[in-house]
């Protein structure tokens, strides 16, 4: 959900593009990090842990703590809270740790 | 192979200063910032710095790094590769970096190490839980996004951060439950405490988090009040309904270069974890290699700054170049002005183990 009335900030208009997540075609906008559009549509669990398996999320956002790694246009362990959303990108889940040689 | 006078790794605020200080007194600099920005946590930083003697008091993070970012930006002598993550830094002096799917190879004669800090992380039932956020992640997604993380929750610490990030978190329209903390006394400013209580969020001291609730994502967390040795009373324990759990628990330096680099290294608990050892010009027990800012002790953006302007003009002696010793004085003094007083108390009594 994105914030309406702010008493004191003000956010930048930015384009808005169209990406898909796990198929489904969603909005964000341009620039943001992939999970800040991702946490507007609702969708919190990002990937898979790779030993047991537990749902993992948006922590640090600032592309250290390695939870929120999801696939981007093949390519695994992407940190989408630093990654810039781009027209037309293909995010998905990742589960464990991801095929390196996938996006080849 | 690149070489410089001195490298930089971290474009955040004692980063930029070092980088400014270095390169006005005519160094070659080159630096390296993850991010595909320079600004480190300054950009989140969209409310006015509360404090009142520094020469920023006023002025948003955002703009303070927006003003360093142009200097930076029109500075020839300095070189800056964002996107790039400092891999490691080798015995014969040799800086590797991952940038734009490349290794890059740097030698300089000097090296900065301003690499920060990160959020720690306290243990619970299901810590890791998709909703429990470290609190410097709700500021940047809430004021630099502006996207909320939830619609109800629960605030883990009363230091500085936890009260100014509940706070933020009511101006977007969220409803903070409480706001538990497990010492006796709320850390943060009494100034930012009122306020909270006044806007009807208790602020519950001797109070922990035991575990998250919820399957995919948090649904609720479950707290207790707590005696002084943080042992849970009995039957005090009850599920607050909240969606989104953000721990404001203190940050840790990101030391790995440190370690890596053969900095020789001590565990301070006033400085927030593993720190190296200095001397009174940031430099290591490693022959040019400087620290400043988080990485040196977790402090705040003016002292970073600071920090970064006396390790980058520090730098610039140490490879022959004539600077001025009143200005390193007054850096001195200015960083001893900040931290006197109660606040800074933990700061000099850390600092007073690890300087040598």
């Amino acid at each position: 959900m994105r914030i309406k009335d702010h008493p004191i900030l003000s956010f930048e208009e930015r384009k808005m593009v169209d990406f898909t997540f796990e198929g489904k075609i969603l909005s964000g906008k341009e620039g943001e990090p992939i999970a800040a559009a991702l946490h507007d549509a609702g969708i919190r669990v990002l990937r898979k842990s790779p030993r047991h398996n537990r749902p993992r999320g948006f922590f640090c956002a600032i592309g250290n703590c390695s939870s929120c790694l999801m696939v981007v246009d093949g390519e695994p362990n992407v940190k989408v809270c630093v990654t810039p959303l781009r027209e037309g990108m293909k995010v998905e889940y990742q589960e464990g740790k991801g095929d390196i040689n996938a996006a080849d | 192979m690149r070489q410089t006078d001195f490298a930089v790794i971290g474009g955040g605020p004692a980063g930029l200063a070092a980088a400014m200080e270095a390169a006005n007194a005519g160094a070659k600099v080159l630096l390296l910032e993850r991010d595909d920005w320079l600004g480190g946590q300054l950009v989140k930083q969209t409310h006015q710095f509360f404090g009142s003697k520094n020469e920023f008091a006023g002025m948003r993070g955002i703009d303070i790094a927006r003003h360093f970012t142009e200097q930076i930006e029109k500075n020839e002598n300095i070189e800056v590769f964002t996107g790039a993550t400092a891999l490691g830094y080798y015995e014969d002096g040799v800086l590797t970096a991952a940038y734009s799917g490349r290794v890059l190879k740097i030698k300089p004669r000097t090296l900065l190490i301003a690499s920060g800090a990160m959020e720690k992380m306290i243990p619970f039932i299901n810590n890791d839980l998709p909703g429990v956020y470290g609190a410097g992640a709700v500021q940047t997604l809430m004021n630099v996004y502006g996207v909320v993380p939830g619609k109800r929750v629960l605030m883990v610490g009363a230091g500085n951060i936890g009260l100014i990030v509940s706070y933020q978190l009511m101006q977007a329209g969220i409803e903070v439950e409480a706001i538990i903390e497990g010492t006796s006394q709320v850390g943060g400013y009494w100034v930012h405490a009122s306020k909270i209580r006044r806007m009807g969020v208790p602020i519950l001291t001797n109070h922990t988090i035991l575990q998250a609730t919820g399957q995919e994502k948090v649904e609720g967390a479950i707290i207790t009040e707590i005696d002084e040795n943080w042992k849970p009373l009995p039957g005090a324990e009850r599920e607050v309904k909240v969606d989104t759990i953000c721990l404001a628990v203190g940050l840790s330096p990101l030391a790995e270069l440190l370690w890596q680099a053969g900095c020789e290294m001590e565990f301070s608990p006033q400085l927030g974890g593993y720190v190296p050892i200095r001397d009174g010009n940031l430099e290591t027990t490693e022959e040019g290699i400087y620290i400043a800012g988080d990485v040196a002790g977790i402090e705040e953006a003016t002292s970073a700054i600071l920090e970064g302007q006396l390790a980058g003009i520090s730098v610039a002696r140490k490879i022959g170049l004539s600077v001025s010793e009143d200005k390193i004085k007054k850096i001195k003094e200015n960083l001893k002005s900040l931290r006197a007083g109660p606040v800074g108390e933990h700061i000099r009594q850390g600092l007073a183990r690890v300087e040598r």
